[in-house]
């Protein structure tokens, strides 16, 4: 027994309420056309996009060395650098320092690392109360679920239900669902928490080797207000952030707000190099099983995403499926290359939520191969034996068929016989192939039988 | 052996043979105005342009935008008469909560993006510019670059604590799609081109 339902499963779900899924699709495929937009406004968008594919192939071929630069920078600059193997002991790092500051309550802005390592959940059993500054994580956090987007975390809302989790928590006016007034009210709200939290958590999305400073980029500004008022700021980051130079930031700066949402850039890209005078700076580095990953020849490369979400946008099953359907904290195209490193068995279905049509490689800004790892991944995963039995069994099936000409030529009759006498043997709910489409008409003969008739005897 | 080595170790043993690292081309910029570019940008993602001559002409547009302003904070002594321009380095930043407005140089701003630099070299204090309600920058006109290379290409190794990048208001499209201004950051930016 699995112990969550699979991605087709969710994704049926998803699909009950049909309107609901036309605009959620409507609504990403607004933010990939704005992408568009704002990518043709750079001349050289490709070979932008090529540089940074390289940049970062050569991050991942010296990372060792990159990581210890990037160590004794960071700690020259007063930095304190924590090392986390698994999610565990980066959950453990980080309330040892709130523990040591005698912190119960902490503010937090968006990083997917500390989803991945389910950090709220652990401090929230040690007695520490966490509460999300990014809106739509403030707003998915009071909805008691995860983030469905890595960009846009309640994107699956819409704002009648926002509205109403504003009236219980918040206390807005029963109906009220204008997007002004209720990121206004949160705006209040949060200013309150940012001011009264003595620490402050926050993710970071580039680490300069050169300078040992690392790089957050938001649009609302609640990492600068979290990191600034608080006496303890604490930054995680996945090993694979790393970038050799500063400059470097000029290529991928470029990029990212571009990918992600179609603005030129977000509105703060904010610098850490140094703590604030007589307070404290810490960063945690996690592996969390990227350096397995690293050694995984074909999927290294998933190590390469700079978390635009502009594979998600674009993906026609993430966008009719929904976030969620694929049960891990990144979800998506980059998700389903991320998951199965993770956990192969717990993953094993994300793979193959895909059509591998390619447009998530085509849109992504580092030029990771989405769609060939998504390919590779289903044969490793069926040779592991971790496939659908159903898949597996049916595979099984077809192979024997295919393997001999009789059996083949008596499976194809055997199957046009019944869809022409007894359609209802097929076209019910019991065959997968029958789900929201028709049948096709059976053809009166193979064309080995057609061929048989017509040719072979013209040619005797 | 400590979870350190033993990443630095895996990270040793799995990473790929050395690739070496790509020259960054010479990006093309295109625009002959940058000025005209960086202001069509900066109004595009939600900023107010002015080009002014001097400081005095700052004041007046600020008088007249912000008459509502009670606690104004400004980084020029230029604009002493019309509120503070000096914060104490072992402030509290928490006392800056009810600041409405902060006045503060850029070192240069960026065409492509109507993004401005700003380092604590400008900053009397770090959370000045996010916890104001509303923002106005000051960059003289001739330190517009076309793109962010060129950016970088000033900033160099320059030292600082912190530095940042503010592009336009604090804003969010959490909600729907819905673009609504003014997040958790300052509700405006007004930016200053001097001559």
């Amino acid at each position: 027994m699995k112990e969550t339902k699979d991605h087709a499963a969710l994704a049926e779900a998803f699909n009950a309420d049909e309107p609901r899924v036309n605009w959620h699709d409507e609504t990403l495929w607004f933010i990939r056309q704005k992408r568009d937009k704002a990518a043709h406004t750079v001349a050289d968008w490709e070979l932008l996009r090529e540089t940074a594919s390289q940049i970062k192939h050569n991050v991942l071929s010296n990372l060792h060395d990159y990581l210890l630069q990037f160590e004794a920078n960071a700690k020259a600059n007063g930095i304190i650098v924590h090392w986390a193997a698994d999610a565990a002991e980066h959950n453990r790092i980080v309330h040892e320092i709130l523990q040591k500051h005698g912190v119960k309550q902490m503010v937090k802005s968006k990083s997917m690392l500390t989803e991945e390592c389910h950090l709220n959940d652990y401090l929230s059993e040690h007695g520490v109360e966490v509460i999300d500054s990014d809106l739509g994580e403030r707003i998915v956090q009071l909805a008691k679920e995860p983030p469905s987007h890595i960009v846009l975390p309640c994107i699956h809302k819409k704002k009648e239900e926002i509205g109403d989790l504003f009236h219980e928590h918040l206390g807005t006016p029963a109906g009220m669902a204008d997007p002004q007034v209720l990121t206004e009210a949160a705006r209040q709200h949060l200013r309150e928490t940012f001011l009264t939290r003595r620490a402050a958590l926050t993710g970071v999305n580039f680490a300069i080797a050169e300078t040992g400073e690392f790089v957050i980029c938001t649009n609302e500004g609640n990492a600068d207000m979290g990191a600034h008022l608080a006496d303890v700021h604490i930054a995680c980051m996945g090993i694979e952030k790393i970038i050799p130079e500063r400059k470097h930031l000029g290529v991928f700066l470029r990029l990212l707000a571009r990918s992600a949402t179609g603005q030129p850039i977000t509105t703060y890209s904010s610098h850490f190099k140094k703590p604030r005078e007589g307070h404290e700076l810490h960063l945690v580095l996690v592996d969390n099983g990227r350096s397995i990953q690293l050694g995984r020849e074909d999927f290294r490369n998933s190590l390469k995403c700079i978390r635009c979400g502009a594979c998600m946008n674009t993906c026609p099953v993430y966008r009719r499926s929904g976030g969620h359907s694929y049960h891990a904290a990144i979800s998506g195209p980059i998700g389903a290359i991320l998951a199965p490193n993770l956990d192969m068995k717990k993953n094993a279905d994300l793979p193959f939520a895909s059509t591998l049509c390619g447009s998530c490689s085509n849109v992504c800004p580092v030029k990771i191969d989405i769609h060939d790892q998504l390919y590779k991944w289903r044969q490793v995963i069926v040779k592991e034996g971790y496939a659908d039995t159903k898949k597996t069994l049916g595979m099984k099936a077809m192979t024997q068929a295919f393997a001999s000409p009789t059996t083949f030529q008596l499976a194809g009759k055997a199957g046009r016989w019944f869809m022409r006498h007894v359609p209802f043997a097929v076209s019910n709910k019991m065959n997968p192939w029958y789900k929201q489409r028709e049948m096709p008409a059976p053809p009166k003969e193979s064309f080995g039988e057609w061929y048989l008739k017509n040719r072979k005897k013209k040619n005797e | 052996m400590s979870s350190r080595d033993s990443i630095l170790a895996a990270v040793a043993r799995n990473q790929p043979e050395h690739i070496p690292l790509p020259e960054i081309p010479a990006f093309f910029s295109g625009e002959t105005d940058v000025l005209e570019k960086f202001t069509s940008v900066a109004v595009s993602i939600g900023s107010k342009v002015f080009r002014v001559k001097d400081l005095e002409e700052v004041k007046q547009v600020l008088l007249k935008e912000y008459s509502g302003a009670r606690r104004i904070v400004s980084a020029f002594p230029e604009l002493a008469d019309i509120g503070e321009v000096y914060i104490a380095p072992a402030t509290d930043p928490h006392t800056l909560a009810n600041v409405d407005l902060a006045v503060l140089p850029a070192q240069l701003g960026v065409a492509e993006n109507g993004a401005l630099w700003v380092t604590d070299v400008q900053l009397p204090m770090r959370v000045l510019p996010f916890i104001c309600q509303y923002l106005a920058l000051v960059v003289p006109q001739k330190n517009i670059v076309p793109l962010m290379q060129q950016a970088y290409d000033v900033i160099g190794a320059q030292e600082y604590g912190f530095g940042t990048f503010i592009a336009g208001p604090s804003k969010t499209a959490d909600i729907e799609q819905s673009l609504v201004l003014g997040a958790h950051g300052a509700r405006t930016l007004s930016v200053f081109l001097l001559e």
